[in-house]
């Protein structure tokens, strides 16, 4: 099964109202040959989980200029002038995540979790609407597992098959994101042939990936 | 001799509260400052994915793979770690972080503690913080004592709190404060500081209990 694709047919995937997930931290390790194709396609009326929302000239912050989300989970906004602007105005719907209940979330839905309990957040505006419950005197807030129809990760190393390598604080978000989402697209750096990748170092298995495209170095 | 610059001072006290052996995470800002000033051997986390968090690199020795949670570049030393962001947060909240160092818009004398939004004015997002407070074993502020000469330690805190009642230690230019059995407590003056200057710079009531230096 050929899994590489045009970066065309790779970002069909994504509709008007998909759930869309994106790898990165800041924009390192964001997939951004992806990002800037689903600019230019223009697709909206997305949600974004994202770490960040970057800055609105880099990384998945363009999209934001863009206005392609109707809806951002996200843990940290701050230095993407947009998104203040966009949540100030109310144009778009914001829910603002302690970034290790983020990860939690979205790793509790692929791990085939209904949920997990946090004590981040208990005492504070983000346990609102949420069950409390407390185990040995200590409460904790039950948070729900995220899933979305679509991550685009980026790798470093790609082999043909799909297994990734992410070097360095590339890793971040990428590997939780591909075991939570129904179809996974990787942007390669650098594509290699199978058997290429030590198995000690592949961060993210092929049989998680759907779609690979050529990125390049960025 | 330099002019006093309260930042320094404060990222120079904070310094001596890291011991050996220690994993700390420091906030972006003046917490960072921190890392120049540590003479332990502590191993640095950032929540982007990383343990041993090295200086600065030159502009010519710039790795766009290695960066902070500031989205910086930065280098690793010898004997770190990568990881992903749920191993970095199985750390920071399992406990396994011994200090974590961070500024803030208020404390109160609850060990309550506002460091991420002002409703209306500024949103940025909560990204670590809450989970730090949380997890982190001890929870270090490192501020300047007021903001516009208004006090931010407070008998109440005003603003949407990152948590309550974590706040361990504050380190500002004027004094050492320290939770002891709950009680916010006056326990070091900085040199030419009086208790006086820090009444009057503080809303919140305090113990006092002096430390030897």
């Amino acid at each position: 099964m050929n899994k590489v694709h045009s970066m065309e047919e790779c970002i069909a995937h994504i509709k008007p109202g998909s759930v869309l997930m994106v790898g990165g931290f800041m924009g390192v390790g964001s997939p951004h040959g992806i990002i800037d194709a689903l600019v230019k396609n223009g697709v909206s009326d997305l949600t974004l989980i994202c770490n960040d929302t970057s800055w609105e000239t880099y990384g998945i912050g363009k999209m934001v200029l863009n206005k392609q989300f109707s809806k951002i989970i996200s843990s940290h906004i701050g230095l993407n002038k947009e998104s203040g602007r966009q949540l100030t105005a109310g144009e778009t719907e914001f829910e603002l995540v302690p970034q290790g209940t983020l990860a939690e979330r979205i790793r509790a839905a692929g791990a085939g979790l209904g949920g997990i309990l946090t004590p981040t957040g208990v005492g504070t505006s983000v346990q609102d609407g949420k069950q409390v419950i407390e185990l040995d005197g200590i409460q904790y807030l039950l948070e729900l597992p995220l899933r979305a129809d679509v991550a685009i990760i980026a790798g470093t190393k790609v082999d043909k098959a799909g297994n990734v390598y992410h070097a360095k604080t590339t890793r971040n978000f990428n590997p939780i994101m591909a075991m939570a989402a129904d179809t996974v697209i990787v942007e390669a750096e650098e594509l290699v042939e199978i058997g290429e990748i030590d198995p000690h170092l592949v961060m993210t298995p092929a049989t998680l990936v759907d779609c690979i495209v050529l990125g390049g170095a960025r | 001799m330099n002019e006093f610059d309260p930042k320094v001072a404060i990222a120079k006290r904070v310094a001596k509260e890291l011991k050996d052996g220690f994993m700390v995470n420091l906030g972006i800002g003046l917490p960072t400052m921190v890392a120049d000033y540590v003479e332990t051997n502590v191993t640095f986390q950032s929540e982007n994915g990383l343990l041993g968090l090295g200086p600065k690199p030159d502009e010519d020795k710039v790795d766009k793979d290695i960066s902070n949670a500031g989205g910086q570049p930065v280098t690793m030393v010898a004997g770190g770690m990568y990881f992903d962001s749920a191993y970095s947060f199985s750390l920071i909240r399992g406990g396994h972080v011994d200090a974590t160092v961070l500024g803030a818009l208020q404390v109160d004398e609850h060990a309550n503690l506002a460091n991420w939004m002002i409703p209306g004015k500024m949103v940025p997002g909560m990204g670590g913080a809450m989970d730090l407070v949380t997890g982190a074993r001890k929870v270090i502020i490192a501020m300047l004592h007021t903001v516009n000469d208004k006090p931010k330690i407070l008998r109440e805190c005003t603003l949407p709190l990152t948590a309550p009642g974590v706040v361990d230690m504050i380190v500002t230019e004027l004094c050492v404060f320290e939770f002891i059995n709950g009680k916010l407590t006056l326990t070091e003056l900085s040199e030419g500081a009086t208790i006086e200057d820090v009444a009057k710079a503080t809303e919140a009531k305090f113990d006092i209990c002096i430390k030897e230096a």
